[in-house]
């Protein structure tokens, strides 16, 4: 089966200015491959601060201004040129953002939803959107200050996927959210996959993420560090990179091991591996480096110089 | 509606306390202005060659001898029994020289105030939208030009194109000269009105331009947009749907508060145009000494600025439903 969506070897940056005047490349997103294919959950999962929403608003053609995206996106097999998105965008491919603020303040809740159409169809399928993820018709009438967090979740779910996309870009659905609540939304990400649309779940929720997901793409510093089916993430020995074992033994069932250090911030690290001030295997060759590649592994694929020694040792 | 009529009532308590303070410090002013009023007004060489008891009859029609405070208390007390007083100069009731007064400039006034508001919204969308296109790049330069160009020599510029090049607008007051009153008809005056209103158009366009522009910028920035690109909206209906809602608010009190900067515009305009209108007679009181007239006038566009504050106040509660719900509910 061909993948609905297919990203190669893309990378983000913007252009910023240090200290009023001196213009710098600020690399946010580097090297980064994905697939997707239709009936998967595929999620990305990264700290805060990884790049993450951007890769979504990539994606989308929706940079801010001083933003510059490298790669190529395929959807359908097919180049995914700005024309081609512009025409996509909001029918075969739809984001899901991240909260309330998504909805514009001053308007009905209806009226984004059907986006200034008001013929029977549109309002149908605003009604059916609505109850279908469990809201009274009235919430239409609501104004976005008077839902609360879990109901404005589900208003930006209906009304991203009030379409019948092929393609959803879930960026951060759940953060504020119980655990209820929260595994119920990611739940209509799974149904959605179910019924043949690809689901790019982007989060920061490995737990969460691992619950619904078909494979796991682990984010660090702007960069994929591992690629997996999900189910390896069940047992850590099947994970292959230092930071993903250490993302395994921090979760509470595992051991609650914490890491010590952070991640660094975007453009700050040029040359080697990202992780190396926290890493324990860390080697000379790690932070010399100029670009360490993807390799591929049986079931996924990792960025570590150290692993076939591992796997061979 | 409660909580709307004691916003109201509060609103006319502090408009209260404030027309008190304008009158005491316009009071004030006056009284420590270095204007000699019989000088002034009787001139030099006339007050020389009057008798001490003639002047002594001026000094007290001026108000020359009484105190200060003593003038201002039974400035007061008439005032609040509903009296302006009588204007020194024009030997007229006050109330009735600034109801004609205000009749005149306020077609001048409510003009200018639609025409710069409308226009203003309308180039600063457009600006904001474009943002670093070559019409925001358009928009932006003339603001600049026009923000910084004095409002009286704008009205002088327009004077001698219009008026004494192309000779197609009189060159002044508000109705034809040697005219019978009778004879004057609505054509003659709305000619005259055109260049003072276009000077205070011109220069109020800037300011709402400008403010509007960045009002714009920030809603296109908003997560809120980037979510209905997202969805597929286009530029046209961004800006028509959240562009212009965001827009609303802040244009609604900027245009409210701008009623304040047309009529200060209107004190000199109407100079250069003798456009006899409430600008000009606050001119001529203030340098005439002619403090009852000073003092109606300066009451009169202290209650028109904050009514028109007033007024963007209300407004938002009924515009804004985080305002009109939130506090229906409450």
């Amino acid at each position: 089966m061909e993948p609905i969506l297919q990203i190669r070897h893309l990378s983000i940056d913007f252009t910023q200015y240090d200290q009023g005047v001196r213009k710098r490349q600020l690399q946010v997103i580097r090297d980064l491959s994905l697939s997707i294919y239709p009936g998967q959950v595929i999620a990305v999962v990264g700290a805060s601060g990884s790049g993450k929403s951007l890769l979504a608003h990539g994606i989308l053609g929706l940079l801010p201004y001083n933003g510059h995206m490298e790669g190529e996106l395929f959807y359908d097999g097919q180049p995914l040129t700005k024309d081609r998105m512009k025409r996509l965008r909001g029918k075969e491919i739809v984001l899901v953002p991240q909260g309330v603020t998504y909805l514009d303040p001053l308007m009905k809740v209806g009226d984004q939803i059907r986006k200034g159409k008001k013929d029977k169809k549109t309002v149908q399928r605003c009604r059916a959107a609505l109850e279908r993820y469990g809201l009274e018709p009235e919430t239409e009438t609501l104004y976005p200050f008077e839902l609360s967090g879990g109901m404005a979740r589900r208003v930006l779910i209906a009304s991203a996927v009030s379409q019948s996309p092929r393609l959803v870009i879930a960026d951060e659905p759940t953060p504020g959210l119980d655990l209820r609540a929260a595994s119920r939304i990611l739940g209509h990400f799974r149904e959605m996959a179910d019924e043949g649309a690809g689901v790019l779940l982007i989060t920061h929720d490995l737990e969460l993420a691992l619950a619904i997901a078909d494979r796991v793409s682990v984010f660090y510093a702007g960069e994929t560090i591992e690629e997996a089916p999900a189910r390896n993430f069940l047992d850590g020995e099947k994970l292959s990179h230092p930071f993903t074992k250490a993302l395994w033994q921090a979760m509470p069932e595992h051991g609650f091991v914490p890491l010590s250090g952070s991640q660094p911030y975007p453009g700050t690290v040029n040359r080697g591996c990202p992780f190396a001030g926290q890493c324990e295997k860390c080697t000379p060759a790690c932070r010399e480096t100029a670009h360490i590649p993807l390799q591929r592994l049986a079931e996924g694929s990792v960025r570590c110089l150290n692993v076939e020694k591992e796997t061979v040792g | 509606m409660k909580h709307r009529l004691t916003f109201a009532a509060k609103k006319l308590i502090r408009m209260f306390f404030l027309l008190l303070g304008v009158s005491l410090v316009t009071f004030m002013l006056v009284s420590v202005s270095p204007l000699d009023p019989l000088q002034t007004n009787v001139g030099q060489v006339a007050l020389g060659s009057m008798s001490q008891e003639q002047v002594e009859k001026l000094e007290a029609y001026w108000g020359m001898d009484t105190p200060p405070l003593q003038r201002y208390m039974g400035w007061l007390s008439d005032v609040v029994h509903g009296d302006l007083g009588m204007s020194l100069l024009y030997r007229q009731p006050v109330a009735s020289i600034v109801g004609e007064r205000l009749a005149n400039s306020l077609w001048l006034l409510l003009f200018s105030w639609a025409f710069s508001g409308i226009l203003g919204l309308l180039l600063g969308v457009i600006a904001g939208t474009l943002r670093g296109r070559w019409p925001d790049r358009l928009i932006r330069g003339y603001c600049l030009l026009i923000s910084s160009t004095p409002a009286f020599w704008l009205a002088l510029l327009l004077l001698l194109i219009f008026s004494v090049w192309l000779g197609w607008l009189p060159i002044g007051l508000s109705v034809p000269i040697g005219m019978e009153a009778s004879a004057v008809t609505v054509a003659d005056r709305l000619r005259h009105a055109i260049l003072p209103a276009l000077t205070l158009s011109i220069t109020g366009v800037a300011n709402i331009a400008m403010h509007t522009r960045e009002k714009m910028i920030d809603v296109l920035e908003t997560d809120y947009v980037l979510f209905a690109k997202a969805q597929g909206e286009s530029t046209l209906s961004i800006v028509w749907r959240h562009g212009l809602r965001g827009v609303a608010l802040p244009a609604l009190t900027l245009q409210f508060a701008s009623v304040s900067e047309i009529i200060g515009g209107s004190v000199l305009v109407e100079q250069v145009f003798s456009y006899p209108g409430l600008g000009q007679a606050a001119v001529t009181a203030g340098l005439g000494s002619d403090l009852p007239l000073l003092l109606g006038i300066t009451l009169l566009t202290s209650v028109i600025v904050f009514g028109g504050n007033l007024v963007a106040d209300l407004l938002y509660g009924v515009v804004d439903p985080r305002i009109r719900r939130g506090a229906a509910r409450r």
